[in-house]
């Protein structure tokens, strides 16, 4: 594809069953009712020469350049504003409104600065194209009089600079702020000709202010005011490819725009169904990381982890690890090897990774990050359900009526999906959160949650047992779904257990903290209110009752009649950009792509026949057991595929025991990452902007991955996973990634119809894509649920079982983790970027009371530690968390909050407790000595023998 | 393996299908153990003192044999 920017129709897609034709120039044309001239003329092929209007916001009627002229009537009409209707006769280029539009356009360039052959936008500039649209060819006026030309330029924000002097004040910035990305943190500040965008405060500039830098305000400015830095500095790109985002599971679609090999920007792209047009600060702007000096080329070795690493060629680095695993495999065995594919990577490179490890190693000990956040959702929606995965596509929020969140922050960790929800809540949908902290969800600018239940850490269950007790009592539930689509029996012991007047939320209130009116009032408004769509994140799973939580979700969703129709469902927001796809592609232990439990031997199989090999039938050991048995002894070896378990997982001392006691550790990334200070060998990786392949996010949408620059490490990772294995023997020879895919749909029936050339027909595919659903499946469970065989929908009690990590003296305080919009999960890639400007370290955020006990002030370093270990950090005193909760990031490895973190995990997956650590907060003068021996063990691990040292 | 956190995983599983009632709760426990639990953690499991787990956790490693 070329470097042409997307057609922009003017005023949004309107959606209507009736249809209206009019004449436009003498060309008819067809369109919905509601649409408006101006999308109308776009459609038929014509242009009007516009400023303030694009397709992405409403109309707006200021710029006065899209007038037109209609049969009948009086005036020269905006046709932004203007909406067709039947027999209308339109023209948009005559004499009089070419007259008109010249006069207005003269207007604008007598206070435009001219320096269109210097001018970063030159060339892609709405303003310079309209001037020659019009034939504008002198400005009458001069331009001596009074002008804005003269405005200093904000440059304060990393990506991209404010220049005002460029400014027409057509509001699409602050239009695009308030209604695509719904911060409203532009406005236009003065009046008249003093009229300028102003962001915050006027003494605020754009880092200072609300800005979220999403990238919507230069996407739609029309000018050179708002423009990426990267332009300024590079020049306008020449071509782009469509591709997806890395980042978190929304899975944004964006162009990748190009000059040559060299990224300019990316744009999010207009057709992408989970983006819609929209981005976020990390997909937009923080794609630096690609090219950080700190990034590893070349294939490195070491004997052991207390050698400095010696670069070697691939073939070095490739024997070396192969000889390894295959000695240990002579010696202990096929299960003392496995695997961890990587939620990072694309669809065809993770299932490599568990074909390696199933095929090749001979073992079925693979697993992948899901582990550690979404474990609990694949098995709490299979066992009801029949499948692991959400029901809906994030359009069906458009549809909701009432919205229920929790345990999730979206408007930090996946913010493209939050401005949709944002919209809608404006819109008029009603609002429920239940999460510890005042997440901004609860309130923003024309966003307030109807009700906000502050639970108690850890009590998940017994706040949604709570809420079933009252509409099952109060007769709100919906019997007649239930009767059809559930099993009726199972319903009913269902509903005994939660009416038990022992679940009523005013005994559970004792343990949930939450009033137990405002939790009757949130049920019945969830019950009564329309469309119910729950939306949960890592706050549900990363508890010792994870599973069971997410099965009174889906209790919830079954009893309410909130499944199978737009507007409502089941949503895990998943956290990593493919953690829907690796768990898909049969990344856990007990499972074969398609969620086929390992023992069904009519799935083994087909891989069987397929791969030439006998599988293990027995399920793998998970991350966790993988570090208890490597501390036993009896687990070797691991190849890791991007994926960093020793910041990311819990009770980082054990993970460093863990991995010490290995014999063989291989890491395959794009740094020498935390992990890779215990590893023996390192295999470099290539990002997503240098590979092919496909993520699936969290609406299951199956998505392409394009490679937009040659790998800087030789390779894409497939071809890496691939090189190992064969020097192992095991002589695969695909050439190009879509040939993985077609394994994968040709094993996996949910995925039968997939294909990297139907994706690229279709743009985008939501599994099941199979001869019943050939086109894919938007939503889920429609006529009834994925259980088979019954089809039924399957109640489970869900009792609530306190964790065993308690307060008490020593640790009176309970901690809860969580993320930051600036940056994504350990921050490999964003601490990488100028993202660091926003968040350069992980505070701990303290209750003013708290703090006041403890004598802590803002900022002040404290002392964070629990039964486990101890790290420090600064606090930040805020009343968004309860008396009793601190909570904090974990995004920079110096803070090392997992340090703290315990042990315990959810019941049926072992999905770490992340979210609730009881600990004790002191005074502290410093780092602990943990972190300084840490800081000196990595420093030491790093050493490179060409006399290169990797910096952090 | 270290039984400590084995009977700790065991007895947690036990708790959580205890509401099922005494024999659907062996059952689902050992039904679990058996679709989640690695070869070696199920031999370890079994090799250990039944004491230490609960009485539901103990019926149901008894079922894995």
């Amino acid at each position: 594809m070329g470097y042409e920017p997307q057609a922009d129709f003017g005023t949004p897609e309107v959606t209507s069953e009736s249809s209206v034709t009019l004449t436009i120039d003498g060309r008819y044309v067809t369109v919905p009712l509601g649409t408006s001239v101006m999308r109308a003329a776009a459609i038929s092929g014509g242009s009007i020469p516009k400023l303030c209007a694009s397709d992405n916001m409403a109309a707006f009627g200021s710029c006065r350049l899209c007038l037109i002229e209609v049969d009948g009537m009086k005036g020269t009409p905006a046709s932004c504003t203007t909406p067709a209707a039947q027999g209308m006769v339109v023209h948009t280029q005559t004499p009089r409104l070419q007259k008109l539009r010249k006069g207005v356009m003269e207007l604008y360039i007598s206070d435009h600065p001219l320096d269109c052959l210097t001018c970063s936008a030159n060339n892609d500039c709405e303003l310079q194209d309209t001037a020659a649209q019009v034939g504008l060819r002198d400005v009458r006026y001069g331009y001596a009089g009074e002008n804005h030309l003269g405005l200093v330029s904000d440059v304060s924000n990393p990506y991209f600079d404010f220049d005002p002097s460029k400014c027409i004040a057509c509001s699409r910035c602050v239009r695009a702020c308030d209604e695509v990305q719904g911060t409203f943190a532009l406005t236009i500040d003065g009046r008249g000709f003093a009229s300028k965008v102003s962001a915050g405060q006027a003494e605020d500039n754009f880092l200072a202010s609300e800005c979220v830098s999403c990238g919507a305000c230069v996407q739609a400015c029309p000018t050179a005011t708002l423009q990426e830095k990267a332009i300024v500095e590079i020049g306008k790109p020449e071509r782009s490819v469509i591709t997806t985002c890395a980042y978190c599971g929304v899975g944004c679609t964006f162009r990748a725009e190009m000059r040559g090999e060299q990224l300019v920007r990316m744009v999010p792209w207009k057709d992408g169904k989970a983006n819609r047009g929209h981005s976020c600060v990390k997909g937009r702007f923080a794609w630096g990381y690609a090219n950080h000096q700190d990034r590893i080329t070349s294939p490195m070795i070491r004997e052991t982890i207390d050698q400095p690493w010696r670069e070697v060629s691939w073939d070095e680095a490739l024997g070396f690890a192969a000889t390894r695993l295959q000695a240990i495999k002579a010696q202990y065995g096929a299960r003392a090897l496995g695997g961890i594919t990587s939620s990072r990577c694309t669809n065809e490179e993770t299932f490599l990774v568990q074909k390696l490890v199933r095929a090749g190693f001979g073992t079925n000990n693979v697993d992948t990050c899901a582990r550690v956040c979404h474990s609990p959702t694949g098995y709490g929606l299979k066992t009801t359900f029949g499948t692991s995965a959400g029901t809906q596509d994030f359009d069906s929020v458009m549809d909701s009526d009432v919205i229920l969140v929790i345990g999730a922050n979206p408007t930090d960790a996946h913010p493209v999906f939050a401005s949709r929800m944002k919209r809608r809540l404006r819109q008029g949908a009603k609002l429920i959160i239940i999460d510890p902290r005042r997440i901004d969800l609860v309130r923003s600018p024309h966003v307030e949650a109807a009700h906000h239940l502050p639970l108690q850490p850890g009590t998940n269950v017994a706040v949604l047992t709570a809420i079933a007790h009252v509409i099952v009592t109060e007769g709100l539930a919906d019997e007649a779904f239930i009767r059809e689509r559930c099993d009726w029996d199972e319903y009913q012991d269902w509903a005994r257990f939660v009416s038990d007047e022992k679940h009523s939320p005013e005994v559970l209130a004792a343990v949930t903290r939450v009033p137990a009116a405002d939790l009757r009032a949130a049920a019945r408004l969830f019950a009564t209110g329309g469309n119910g769509a729950i939306y949960y994140g890592l706050g549900v799973t990363e508890h010792s009752q994870g599973s069971s939580t997410v099965m009174a979700i889906a209790n919830l969703a079954m009893a309410t009649g909130n499944i199978g129709r737009k507007g409502v469902g089941v949503n895990p927001l998943r956290g990593q950009n493919n953690v829907q796809g690796a768990c898909d592609m049969g990344s856990f232990p007990h499972e074969l792509s398609g969620y086929r439990h390992i023992s069904d031997a009519g799935a083994r199989a087909l891989f069987e026949a397929d791969w030439g090999v006998t599988l293990d039938p027995e399920p793998g050991l998970r991350i966790p057991n993988m570090l208890d048995a490597a501390v036993d002894g009896s687990f070797r070896a691991i190849y890791i595929q991007g994926e960093d378990i020793l910041q990311s997982d819990p009770n980082t001392h054990h993970v460093a025991a863990g991995l010490k006691a290995m014999d063989c550790v291989i890491v395959h990334d794009l740094f020498l990452n935390e992990t890779a200070n215990y590893a023996h060998v390192f295999l470099p990786g290539s990002t997503f902007l240098e590979k092919t392949g496909t993520f699936t996010n969290a609406e299951r949408r199956i998505q392409m991955v394009r490679k937009v620059m040659e790998p800087a490490n030789g390779f894409e990772d497939w071809e890496v996973t691939q090189a190992l294995a064969n020097a192992m023997g095991l002589e695969w020879n695909y050439t190009h990634a879509s040939q993985i895919m077609d394994e994968v749909a040709r094993l996996t029936p949910s995925f039968a119809g997939v294909s990297h050339a139907r994706l690229d027909e279709a743009g985008s595919l939501q599994w099941p894509v199979n001869d019943d659903a050939p086109d894919g499946s938007p939503i889920m469970h429609v006529d009834g649920f994925a259980r088979s065989p019954s089809g039924k929908g399957k109640f489970v009690v869900t009792d609530y079982v306190p964790t065993d990590e308690r307060t008490g003296p020593r640790f009176p305080l309970l901690l809860t983790t969580g993320r930051i919009l600036s940056h994504y999960n350990v921050g490999a890639q964003t601490r990488r970027t100028a993202n660091t400007v926003w968040h350069p370290e992980d505070l701990l955020e303290m209750h003013p009371d708290d703090a006041e006990n403890r004598g802590l002030k803002e900022g002040d370093w404290t002392r964070l530690t629990s039964r486990t270990g101890e790290t420090t950090l600064r606090i930040t005193v805020t009343d968004r968390v309860a008396p009793g909760v601190v909570y904090t990031t974990f995004h920079h490895p110096a803070t090392q909050a997992n340090v703290v973190t315990t042990e315990f995990s959810d019941w049926a997956t072992n999905c770490p407790e992340y979210k609730v650590t009881a600990v004790q907060v002191a005074p502290s003068n410093g780092p602990t000595g943990w972190q300084e021996d840490y800081n000196e063990q990595a420093r030491l691990s790093r050493r490179i023998a060409s006399g290169l040292e990797a910096a952090e | 393996m270290d039984p400590t956190s084995l009977r700790y995983m065991a007895n947690q599983i036990a708790r959580n299908f205890a509401i099922q009632g005494e024999e659907e709760a062996i059952e689902a426990t050992a039904e679990h153990l058996k679709l989640f639990w690695d070869p070696r953690m199920k031999a370890a499991i079994l090799a250990d003192d039944r004491t230490a787990l609960s009485p539901i956790a103990a019926a149901a490693v008894e079922r894995l044999k």
